[in-house]
């Protein structure tokens, strides 16, 4: 069964202007995003900057107020879920971010950081957290003396680590990880996703795996969802998507991953121009207007719901990518 | 090599810091040549010195602290560590350019990215308003940013990331120079803005004859752009090698280690990576032997940890630093 279940998705913000600071337009940051997510699985998300990835990961996980669909979250509907009635849904899903530094209060000790959670669900003893606090790091691979230090005064790789001892802490059955490692060297690197995987097994984590690199987004996933201004394109098994490509996005995004081989040097077709403006976005498949591709005014017109077309393979239906 | 044939040759640089703990060396005796017109790679986790390295070159290491303590840096025949620093202002900007790693600490926040442009060539060259307007929407054109004309007269903060990184490099080739150091263009971008700004370098490479030091930790991007790659490791070239024979037979543990931890698009998803365990040492830990001993999971004797490893050369125009275990 479905541990998570999107549909429809659409999150939009105001966009302000004005004398009176009123909003004159939207920004349609996700806009009608639908999938599912099983238990113990890796669904991973990727797209340039800009299309809504984190957007998305923090409407599921609750920090924003969807503007219109539907997110259940085993078996409950939790899309305008009050702030009261989602503290016991908490505990099922965290969110890793991209720069763990921003979401680790400087002034608060490792201690600090992983008992909060304890404390904000009301469990345990003052003891009892202390030793699940010792457990928690040595989990993540951190030394009890970790403990009285403070974020700073870790680097990049293990700060990442704290940020995954706080997420893991309550056993969460599903954790948003948003660009976990996006911000960290090669090695170091390895041994986040390394890690990750292994929680994944040990405590049967369910993931969405949040990167703007293909080739990390790839190893960490079951299913891949592929992503272009505020809509999922192309969404396929992990392998099928890699070997059998059909959106012209997702060709775009294999083609720019620099492969660590220099006898496959390649003439590649590049992306140009930047992701446009959620603001306006233009009418049909908003990547082919992009690129000036010559059938795009063919997708002006047509049904761009995501069609099955192979099995589990799902993309825009525009008869010229598929 | 011969002289030549590198357009720079760097021989036993040392490169230290002093603060309150007394001096701390960050680059500590590090050789290597850019073959004129081509790529070299340095290529490193962060922290181990490959900064450090750029700036010592450019002669812009925070000042009092950076110091060049030793060894030499011969541009076209000139060395730079003992050029006085009018001359080394002269060559700067004209004849080695330098992208920084952050766009926006570069670029002046408050003045529009046209003005930036114009002083950057006056600086180095009498010309007429006219001549500077022509020149500087023809390398926007270049950097293909749209609207060159409009563009100019924009502040930084107008622009989008991948925009005001293609800013950075019109501003490092306005004058046309001879070596560009690229220290991290493209890390902090998307893949694709990645991919374009990295053809975009290689293009004006070849249509310039201009010669490369590209700094990254990212070897696809090495594997993919570089002619010679340099593999860093705390303050040290460990390896130095052609890119083929680099990736083909890398023979230091640290490169191998580096190698093997890349996800692969062709691995199986959901495998464990091979992970090198363990952190580049802070500059204040550095040992007088190999540095990697410890995180390379080999048992070493005392003589091995004290001891340098003598950087040789192992086969033609491959240099490694020849540790009896792991070089076998
Ligand atoms: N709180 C907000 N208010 C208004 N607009 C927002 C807000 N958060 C995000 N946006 C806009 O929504 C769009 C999607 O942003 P989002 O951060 O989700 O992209 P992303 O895919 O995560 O990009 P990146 O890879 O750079 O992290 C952007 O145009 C962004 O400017
Ligand atoms: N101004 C400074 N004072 C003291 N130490 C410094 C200074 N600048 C750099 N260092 C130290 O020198 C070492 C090398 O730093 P450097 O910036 O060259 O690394 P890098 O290889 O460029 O890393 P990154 O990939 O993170 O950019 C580091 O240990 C760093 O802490
Ligand atoms: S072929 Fe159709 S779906 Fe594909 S990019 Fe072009 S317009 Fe979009
Ligand atoms: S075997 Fe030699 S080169 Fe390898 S880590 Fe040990 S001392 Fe260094
Ligand atoms: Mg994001
Ligand atoms: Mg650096």
């Amino acid at each position: 069964m479905s541990l998570l279940t999107v549909q429809n998705l659409q999150q939009y913000f105001p966009v302000r202007g004005g004398l009176l600071h009123r909003a004159v337009a939207s920004c349609k940051a996700v806009d009608g995003v639908s999938f599912t997510l099983n238990s113990g699985e890796t669904l991973g998300l990727v797209g340039e900057s800009g299309c809504g990835k984190t957007t998305l990961g923090k409407a599921i996980v609750r920090l924003l107020k969807p503007t219109r669909g539907k997110i259940e979250f085993d078996g409950q509907d939790i899309t305008h879920a009050s702030i009261g009635a989602l503290r016991p849904m908490r505990r099922h899903v965290q969110m890793i971010f991209q720069d763990p530094a921003e979401s680790l209060n400087p002034r608060h000790t490792v201690r600090d950081i992983l008992e909060e959670p304890f404390i904000v669900q009301k469990m345990g003893t003052k003891e009892e957290r202390r030793k699940w606090v010792l457990d928690l790091l040595d989990k993540v691979g951190l030394s009890a003396s970790a403990t009285d230090r403070f974020p700073f005064e870790f680097s990049g790789g293990q700060r990442q680590r704290i940020g995954i001892a706080r997420a893991i802490a309550l056993k969460p059955k599903l954790i948003v990880c948003d660009e976990p490692v996006s911000a960290l060297d090669v090695s170091v690197q390895s041994q986040v996703l390394n890690l990750l995987l292994d929680l994944q097994r040990d405590m049967g984590l369910s993931y969405l795996f949040i990167a703007h690199g293909l080739n990390v987004v790839k190893h960490m996933s079951d299913r891949v969802a592929v992503m272009y201004l505020g809509k999922i394109v192309e969404l396929a098994p992990a392998e099928e998507l890699y070997h059998n490509p059909r959106h012209a996005y997702t060709k775009a995004l294999l083609d720019a991953i620099p492969i660590a081989d220099p006898t496959k040097r390649r003439e590649r077709q590049l992306l140009r121009g930047d992701v446009p403006s959620p603001i306006n976005p233009p009418p049909g498949c908003a990547f082919g207007h992009r690129m000036k591709h010559p059938k795009w005014e063919q997708s002006v017109n047509m049904d761009l719901t995501l069609k099955e077309i192979a099995p589990g393979h799902f993309v825009q239906p525009c008869p010229c990518c598929t | 090599m011969s002289s030549t044939a590198s357009i720079l040759e760097v021989r036993d640089l040392v490169t230290a810091f002093d603060g309150d703990a007394g001096r701390m060396t960050a680059v500590d005796g590090i050789s290597f040549d850019v073959p004129r017109g081509k790529t070299l790679g340095i290529v490193g986790e962060s922290g181990c010195g490959k900064s450090v390295t750029a700036f010592s070159i450019t002669r812009l290491l925070p000042q009092p602290h950076g110091k060049i303590l030793g060894g030499s840096i011969h541009f076209e025949g000139r060395d730079l560590v003992s050029l006085p620093l009018e001359e080394m202002q002269k060559i700067r900007g004209n004849d080695i350019s330098m992208i920084f790693q952050e766009p926006m600490t570069a670029l002046n926040p408050v003045q529009t990215v046209g003005r930036q442009l114009a002083e950057a060539i006056l600086l180095h060259t009498e010309c007429s308003k006219a001549e500077v307007l022509a020149r500087s929407i023809d390398m926007m054109i270049k950097v293909r940013i749209p609207e060159p004309a409009q563009r100019l007269n924009e502040y930084p903060h107008q622009l989008s990331g991948g925009m005001r990184q293609r800013m950075m490099i019109a501003m490092a080739l306005i004058n046309k120079p001879k070596l560009l150091i690229a220290d991290e263009p493209t890390t902090a971008l998307d893949v694709t803005v990645q991919a374009q700004i990295l053809e975009l370098i290689a293009d004006l490479q070849k249509e310039m004859g201009m010669s490369v030091v590209l700094i990254t930790h990212d070897l696809g991007v090495i594997a993919q752009v570089c002619d010679e790659v340099a593999v860093m490791y705390a303050g040290r070239i460990v390896e130095r090698a052609n890119v083929h024979e680099l990736f083909a037979k890398p023979r230091h543990a640290y490169t191998q280690g580096l190698l093997e931890s890349i996800p692969r698009l062709d691995s199986k998803p959901k495998t464990l990576l091979k992970a090198i365990p363990g952190n580049v040492p802070g500059i204040a830990d550095f040992k007088p032997g190999c540095r990697f001993a410890e995180r390379s999971g080999r048992n070493h004797t005392a003589q091995q940890l004290n001891t340098r490893p003598p950087f040789i050369e192992i086969s033609a125009n491959h240099w490694v630093e020849n540790c009896p275990i792991c070089v076998a």
